[in-house]
């Protein structure tokens, strides 16, 4: 409990860290998306989203329910792909490489990009499993031992290992909420993406568990560029450097975090922070 | 102050009453649901039990029969055959087969008769009138092969007296065992008055008695002796098309479930394939028997009666059961599970069998045997493909002609021979509900264990 209560402490001295102004768009751009539409059918979901994503740094995507931020997220590792009569249009690309051009293989961008989802998803297999997964089948490790360091470094990294390390055979679906979202980011860092993309990570989770994956983000903002979709804009405000706001499907206003809270020039943005939307 | 709150609460009361009011109709709808369910399960139950006490108490006799003790002597003034050929007397193997092949045509021609009715002459007591045809009426008619077969592998019987158990007749049986009236007037009787009455003796002096009927489970069916029919056929013709099944219809059925859920992409043909297979499900199983006649047996020139044929017959009638039940299972995997593997890179092939598979295995197996042990109990296609044809051997091939469990409980049932075929036909159907429940519980089993795991 101690050690929670110390995480807990250091996001809030976080906090200030990320409010105070260093421009991350000096940082080389990773993934630059241009025009970005998105169809359901014959419903528009998205209409012209474009947005430069910086290096090792936090773009938060905010916005109320149903503002298309989830569905813009799920354009940059075409999960969108696997949605029945769901039609991609514009630009979005990786470091130049168009990621919707016809010869560029799903599976490699998806081990490029990585995704952590809504709700803590691990697989029903051991912890141990769990985090190998990817590198097994994207034939990472050579060998037993090279799988292993994966694995220990990987949970590691996501702050797990000290928790579990007793226990790597025991089903993943045991843990607790909070640490199986740290499972996923775990699993999801073991494949050594170069952007990890976070899909509301907390929203299941409770207050402390929340700090905790936050604090985690904040520390893996050093090797990862990371896009994180919240509800929370006190979670955007903490854990991001860049914010975007969408509604209806536009991408209203984006901006420095601190300058997106503080002096919002959109009059929605302005009643979305003040919750006068949402 | 005081008055908002009188008011208030004179309105809370009103309310109060009202929702008061419509309680008790509330609890007496609830009440007589529940009575309606119980009632249900009660009548279910009841059916079942009704049936079970009934098979069971006809049934369960006829896991006794009734053997002849005899002493049987091999006469050498009834078996004048030479000696047996022995190797050594013939220059080759081929002349020693022709020989012997000789020697078994000679003793099969002789009147064993002779002999069973010899030796039950010797058990009768003194000065009891019965004519042969009255007395051999009591063993099984084929108590002379079961004696002259011990004498063709052991020819230095000759002239000795051995001690022989042999199977009670289909109308001995019936007697012994009360599956007669045994008031009904000599016309309406099986046996002739001297025939019931020695039997009555051989009971008391132990020369017939009861035991278990292995004969069920190691015979083959039998119409010529009718106390030796058996299921041994029957069950391994049933075995044979239960292994075409489990080989054709799961991975078939397994892998169009898994392509038409994970692959196919949406659009008419596929809902026309859907719309078809859940048709498909719903045909009765008869038009499988005529469509099994017209192509495999018609068009292919499979053989009639065999095994193969019935497979491929119930294999049809199980593939939609199994692709239905596995599509299922499949739509119920979260799609949290399917994201997972995905966003981590995974080939769709590679989510579906690390990921969803494993974790739909339990639920595919368990519709799998069921519709195994559904395949199992189905009737009416086989008697169309010639499976009712009557065959007294075990197929040692699925292209041999069989007879299969269900058809040989229609074929007992209808078996002229009422008094004792219908004790049998509970049986065959103890043995079939028997396998039945086996697979059953397998299912149940397999599920929880492979649940637990997961």
């Amino acid at each position: 409990m101690d050690m929670l209560a110390g995480k807990v402490k250091k996001t809030s001295q976080n906090l200030d860290s990320a409010m105070n102004p260093t421009d991350v768009l000096d940082r080389p751009i990773r993934l630059t998306a241009r025009d970005v539409t998105v169809h359901y059918g014959a419903k528009q979901a998205l209409h012209g989203i474009s947005i430069d994503i910086p290096d090792r740094a936090v773009t938060a995507f905010i916005g109320p329910s149903g503002c298309g931020k989830s569905t813009f997220l799920r354009c940059i590792n075409r999960m969108n792909d696997t949605i029945e009569g769901a039609k991609v249009g514009g630009t979005i690309k990786l470091d130049g490489e168009d990621i919707y051009a016809q010869d560029l293989d799903v599976v490699e961008l998806r081990a490029r990009i990585g995704m952590v989802f809504q709700k803590p998803n691990p697989f029903p297999k051991s912890i141990y499993d769990n985090v190998a997964y990817g590198p097994r089948i994207h034939g990472l490790a050579r060998n037993k031992t090279d799988l292993d360091e994966i694995v220990v470094s990987s949970l590691r990294k996501a702050g797990l290992f000290e928790e579990v390390k007793d226990r790597l055979a025991e089903p993943g679906t045991g843990l607790s909420g909070g640490q199986q979202q740290r499972l996923c980011i775990a699993r999801a860092i073991a494949v050594g993406p170069e952007v990890i993309l976070m899909d509301e990570p907390c929203s299941a989770l409770d207050p402390i568990a929340t700090a905790v994956i936050e604090e985690l983000i904040d520390e893996l903002r050093e090797n990862y560029t990371i896009v994180i979709v919240t509800h929370s804009m006190q979670q955007a405000a903490r854990v991001s450097q860049r914010t975007a706001f969408f509604h209806l499907g536009n991408l209203i206003e984006q901006g420095q975090t601190e300058d997106i809270f503080t002096n919002p020039v959109n009059k929605q943005t302005q009643d979305y922070i003040m919750g006068r939307i949402g | 102050m005081a008055t908002d709150i009188q008011t208030s609460s004179s309105a809370s009361a009103d309310r109060r009453k009202l929702v008061r009011s419509g309680l008790r109709r509330r609890h007496l709808n609830e009440q007589i649901f529940r009575g309606l369910g119980i009632a249900a399960i009660a009548l279910a139950l009841g059916f079942v039990a009704l049936l079970f006490v009934d098979v069971f108490r006809k049934g369960i006799p006829a896991f006794i029969q009734s053997n002849v003790h005899l002493a049987v002597t091999y006469d050498p003034a009834v078996i004048d055959v030479g000696p047996a050929p022995a190797r050594a007397d013939f220059a080759s193997e081929a002349e020693f087969n022709a020989a012997s092949l000789k020697w078994q045509r000679e003793v099969a021609l002789l009147n064993w008769n002779t002999i069973v009715e010899a030796s039950l002459r010797k058990a009768l007591p003194e000065g009891y009138e019965i004519t042969s045809r009255e007395l051999l009426a009591i063993p099984e008619t084929n108590a002379r092969h079961a004696i002259r077969e011990k004498f063709v592998s052991d020819p230095s019987l000759l002239g000795q007296t051995v001690e022989v158990d042999v199977l009670a007749s289909a109308n001995t049986a019936n007697w012994v065992k009360g599956n007669i009236d045994r008031s009904l007037g000599d016309t309406q009787q099986q046996l002739s008055a001297p025939t019931r009455g020695l039997i009555d003796i051989f009971e008391e002096n132990g020369t017939i008695t009861n035991g278990f009927a292995w004969s069920i489970f190691t015979n083959v069916d039998s119409r010529s002796a009718p106390a030796s029919a058996g299921l041994l056929g029957a069950f391994v013709g049933t075995l044979w098309m239960m292994l075409i099944v489990v080989v054709l219809a799961v991975p078939i059925g397994v892998a169009a479930a898994i392509y038409l859920e994970e692959f196919a992409p949406k659009s008419r043909l596929t809902d026309l394939i859907e719309v078809n297979i859940n048709n498909l499900a719903a045909v009765p199983s008869i038009v499988f028997g005529l469509l099994g006649a017209a192509v495999f047996i018609n068009w292919f020139h499979l053989p009639i009666s065999a095994p193969l044929v019935g497979g491929l017959v119930l294999t049809l009638m199980t593939l939609p059961t199994i692709i239905i039940a596995t599509r299922g299972a499949l739509m119920g995997v979260s799609p949290a599970l399917r994201q997972a593997a995905l966003g981590m890179g995974a080939s769709k092939t590679q989510m579906v069998f690390h990921h969803v598979l494993p974790v739909t295995f339990p639920s595919i197996l368990t519709a799998t045997i069921l519709g195994v042990a559904h395949a199992l109990g189905e009737t009416a296609p086989l008697l169309l493909i010639g499976m009712k044809a009557f065959v007294a051997s075990v197929p040692a091939t699925p292209l041999d002609q069989a007879a299969a469990l269900p058809v040989q409980i229609y074929l007992w049932q209808g078996n002229e021979n009422r008094n004792f075929f219908e004790p049998r036909t509970a049986a065959a159907i103890m043995v079939l509900l028997g396998v039945m429940i086996l697979l059953n519980g397998v299912a149940i089993y397999l599920r929880s264990r492979l649940e637990k795991r997961a």
